[in-house]
């Protein structure tokens, strides 16, 4: 059905597709509801990966022990996804599909290595999630393709998430948001850290040069600002209404600093503060 | 509004569904496009859910989906086909009666113009379903997705609180209550 009209949509949740809808910002042919088909509604782990279905509510993993354990950074995130009655019917494919450059889950599966898996007809294929975001609202799903699951790497060993974002109210869109996920060695090094930021760009990106300095280090707290700093100045920063580049890139680093330094004393097990929007 | 018998068939570009609401059956030829709101309302008379803003960002369009507080104006009409389907309507022990939470928010002044407060209502009975003992940070999260225009929100919290309050209560041996 896909393939024959391209101006048939997709829907699952319906709570972004809708509002579009309502506003006429969409106006699709047809709709077609993934929402009942069984098997793409899962959560599953298996070995160093936790696979989650495409049609998968928000509020489904937003509860699920296993995310909890496995995935803490994605579980760290998710209440920050719209409201509870919204990730009541909000999908995960949904929300990483629609590509909106604020969503938190784009954020988390660019951060964590994701990946998405699709299907176009009879064929299945992958997509890294770093290659799946290409721009706000547009990904590298091919036309007549439907997104049907996500796999999210685990990392085993010490590990710690930080996760931070700046809102005009939580829940609200993100201007910016930012996460780390920190494995520290024996030595309390960091043996592997990944950091990505969203909001800021035309899709989330990984501050791959800040990532490539701290590893290995202790995470001095002058050392990661420095970094992260570094790693952003030439980031041409989205602005609008609600903030200037300038801004967005500021904060970027400092939530991407505080993510880090959340996600290292998560790792060291010190008690960690809450999530919270500011 | 049109009930219908079961052997008629809908119009071409009509749908015909079944909804249960607030517990009753019934089946309807729709336009599939119809949301969720509009058939509650206009095909079925439950005026409680208030048209907002119908592109889910006021909240006032909610009811409760088995038991689960979401949006009817982000819903197309066949997609609640299975589901319980739970309004303001629906809420009652009956006739002239009001819920615990009904009756705590007339006490507490949770309401002025009403127009949000058959959704504040709902998402406060799906909290405490879920959770009889919520703290004030709880109930505020539950009805952020909700817009108020009124009261200042205050009088909600404290009127979700105190039905929690009297739910606990009620819930306990008689020899226990205060
Ligand atoms: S009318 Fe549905 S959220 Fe406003
Ligand atoms: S009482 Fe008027 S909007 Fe809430």
């Amino acid at each position: 059905m896909l393939a024959d009209d391209e101006n048939a949509r997709v829907i699952a949740g319906g709570q972004t597709l809708v509002p579009m809808m309502a506003m006429r910002l969409a106006r699709p042919t047809q709709l077609i509801d993934i929402t009942r088909i069984a098997t793409l509604s899962y959560i599953r782990g298996d070995g160093d990966t936790v696979a989650i279905g495409a049609t998968t509510r928000q509020c489904a993993v937003e509860r699920d022990k296993l995310v909890a354990t496995k995935l803490p950074l994605l579980a760290q995130a998710i209440p920050f996804i719209g409201y509870t009655a919204t990730r009541a019917r909000g999908t995960i494919g949904g929300s990483l599909a629609n590509a909106d450059p604020a969503a938190e889950l784009s954020l988390i599966a660019v951060t964590l290595d994701a990946t998405l898996s699709y299907r176009a007809g009879s064929k299945t294929a992958d997509i890294p999630a770093q290659e799946f975001f290409v721009g706000p609202m547009t990904t590298a799903l091919p036309s007549g393709a439907c997104l049907t699951g996500v796999r999210f790497p685990v990392w085993p060993g010490k590990v710690g998430v930080g996760f931070h974002e700046v809102n005009a109210r939580r829940s609200d869109f993100a201007f910016v948001s930012a996460a780390a996920q920190v494995e520290l060695a024996g030595d309390g090094k960091a043996k592997r850290i990944a950091i990505g930021v969203g909001g800021i760009a035309d899709c989330p990106f990984r501050l791959k040069s800040a990532e490539q300095q701290l590893r290995g280090t202790t995470l001095d707290p002058a050392k990661v600002n420095e970094a992260v700093r570094a790693a952003l100045a030439d980031v041409e920063a989205l602005a609008d209404l609600h903030a200037s580049a300038d801004y967005r890139r500021r904060v970027a680093a400092t939530l991407a600093a505080r993510a880090i330094a959340d996600a290292h004393a998560h790792a060291q097990g010190k008690a960690q503060g809450k999530p919270h929007a500011h | 509004m049109h009930t219908l018998t079961r052997k008629e068939k809908p119009k071409e570009s009509h749908m015909r569904i079944e909804l249960t609401v607030n517990g009753a059956e019934h089946t309807l030829d729709i336009e599939p496009r119809t949301t969720l709101l509009d058939c509650l309302r206009d095909h079925l008379g439950l005026t409680g859910a208030h048209a907002g803003c119908e592109h889910g960002v006021c909240g006032a369009c909610t009811v409760l989906v088995d038991g689960v507080a979401v949006r009817s104006c982000l819903m197309f009409s066949p997609q609640a086909e299975g589901a319980a389907i739970t309004t303001i309507e629906g809420v009652t022990p009956g006739p002239g009666e009001l819920s615990p939470v009904q009756d705590a928010f007339c006490e507490t002044h949770g309401m002025q113009c009403g127009y949000c407060t058959p959704a504040m209502v709902l998402v406060a009975h799906a909290l405490l379903a879920d959770n009889p003992e919520p703290t004030r940070e709880q109930i505020v999260e539950a009805i952020s997705g909700n817009i108020c225009r009124c009261t200042g929100y205050a009088q909600i919290v404290e009127a979700i609180a105190l039905a929690a309050e009297r739910i606990r209560g009620a819930n306990r041996p008689p020899e226990l209550r205060k």
